[in-house]
């Protein structure tokens, strides 16, 4: 196994530092709370001859996604960061990105979205964003925010792929929260990821190519199906860079992770760095005889969807924990959850627990509690409330 | 239909291809001149928003690769020697 540095960052930190192993050519960057750490750390590096690069000062995320696509376009290896507003501001050029098939890679602080003005973690931003046609990534610890950005530069950049990836790390809780990390050497991550060589055309002054190009009725259709097949073929790619790099490195990812889930009659699912404390609260359920266990979303797009079948399919209960809401539905992974099961014969039943918006504390007594009320949904044998939110002040209440 | 493959994102890697590539498709009604009432202005080459009007020898040709059908070189000639007719596909 490859030797690596131990060091204890910051989650910006950890996305910067395997950014910067990536050996990014141009960074095209405006800073918002709370990703802002990232482009300075990546500003000091290139200042301090760690990282040749181009960091590109835009006027704002508008201008840093175009930045980042042009110069992607010319094959230059790109990463950017942003969170929240600043995401919904990119939300224009996202989907240019994901139609042009050019693999940029994107660390987002996850933070909610005003109104009211709030800067603490949500999944909002990023959730709004499912659409875009990007691969999105969600960080649980910061270990995982520096793994998951070399490892979305190599899928992104994969000839079979060629779409962008977001990197989530939640707010505060993550990205400014100090965790010890492994940092695989230079060397290894050298090894690990080739340089990018877009197998399409650059935009090269010497040899013209037309990029984002009139898509008129007759091909527009055939466009958007050709991106949305690949980007749903990521699937075995994905599981295949992520087994390569265990190997490698030594630490296992997958799209849904199962925590004792085999045997469990009632599964958790969640996303972010709320999934520890889930972890922790169905090992003091499974220490009172409770069978439960925890499918935590590394990968919500593509939504692995085959893998909640296999995990969750035999289960009795199923309670999906959204720190977002879509409003006049509930949670974008209990949507994405229900729409798995919808054409099998048999699945758990389910419901969606709101949870954690604008930064609310999350704790193991809310797991309790989920688990509990799918409990009682499943030996009633109905689900009065699909949509629950948990944690709420009452008193506060209008 | 359209029989030009489509290329990974969109990317036309061929120079001066916006030739090869014909917008003229969402058109609902089509122009046609009457040969023997043109009286050669060239109103209607003058006034096409997109070039869609030639020029020949003894008259005008439509380029229906392009015309989008908006009916302004009908208006525009002198002597309605344009009329506007429904495109049957
Ligand atoms: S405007 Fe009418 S008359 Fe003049 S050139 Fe065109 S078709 Fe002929
Ligand atoms: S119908 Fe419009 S686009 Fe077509 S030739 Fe006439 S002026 Fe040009």
């Amino acid at each position: 196994m490859a030797e690596q540095e131990s060091r204890t960052v910051k989650g910006n930190m950890a996305t910067a530092l395997g950014a910067k192993l990536c050996r990014p050519n141009v960074i095209p960057a405006y800073p918002i709370t709370p990703s802002t750490l990232f482009p300075e750390r990546i500003s000091e590096y290139i200042a301090d001859g760690e990282l040749d690069a181009s960091m590109v000062r835009v006027e704002s995320e508008h201008s840093a996604m175009s930045a980042c696509i042009g110069a992607s376009a010319s094959g230059a290896r790109v990463c950017t960061a942003s969170a929240s507003q600043g995401v919904a501001l990119m939300h224009e050029m996202l989907f240019i990105a994901s139609g042009m098939r050019l693999p940029i890679v994107m660390a987002v602080g996850n933070r909610a979205l005003s109104a009211p003005i709030n800067i603490w973690a949500d999944h909002q931003d990023t959730v709004s964003s499912r659409d875009a046609g990007w691969m999105q990534f969600y960080s649980e610890k910061n270990q995982e925010g520096l793994d998951l950005m070399i490892m979305a530069f190599r899928i992104a950049e994969d000839e079979r792929v060629l779409l962008p990836a977001m990197v989530g790390i939640d707010a505060f809780v993550l990205t400014h929260t100090i965790e010890g990390v492994d940092v695989p050497a230079q060397e290894d991550v050298d090894d690990f990821l080739p340089p990018y060589d877009p197998p399409h055309g650059k935009l090269d002054v010497d040899d013209p190519a037309t990029f984002g190009s009139f898509g008129t009725p007759e091909y527009y259709q055939e466009l958007k199906h050709d991106q949305t097949v690949a980007l749903e073929e990521t699937d075995e790619v994905i599981d295949e860079i992520f087994d390569e790099f265990e190997e490698r490195f030594g630490r296992e990812y997958n799209r849904l992770n199962n925590y004792k889930c085999d045997d469990a009659d009632i599964i958790l699912m969640t996303m972010g760095s709320m999934s520890g404390t889930a972890r922790a609260a169905v090992d003091e359920l499974r220490e009172e005889g409770e069978k439960v266990g925890l499918a935590k979303l590394t990968v919500f797009r593509p939504f692995p969807g085959d893998l909640l079948k296999e995990i969750a399919g035999d289960a009795d209960g199923l309670a999906v924990v959204d720190r977002n809401i879509s409003p006049g539905f509930g949670g974008a992974a209990f949507a994405e959850a229900a729409g798995t099961f919808i054409n099998e014969n048999k699945n758990p039943l389910m419901k969606n627990f709101i949870i954690g918006l604008g930064g609310r504390e999350i704790f193991k007594e809310n797991f309790k509690e989920m688990y509990h009320k799918t409990k009682e949904a499943v030996e009633a044998g109905e689900v009065k409330e699909p949509v629950e939110w948990i944690n709420m002040n009452e008193e506060i209440m209008r | 239909m359209s029989k030009v493959k489509i290329t990974l994102g969109g990317i036309n890697e061929d120079e001066g291809s916006s030739k090869e590539y014909k917008t003229g498709s969402w058109r609902t009604m089509k122009p046609e001149v009457d040969i023997e009432k043109c009286i050669q202005c060239f109103k209607c080459f003058d006034y096409c928003p997109d070039a869609a009007v030639h020029k020949t020898e003894d008259a005008i040709e439509f380029d229906l690769d392009y015309c989008k059908g908006c009916g302004i070189c009908e208006k525009e000639c002198p002597v309605d020697a344009i009329v506007m007719v429904k495109e049957e596909k």
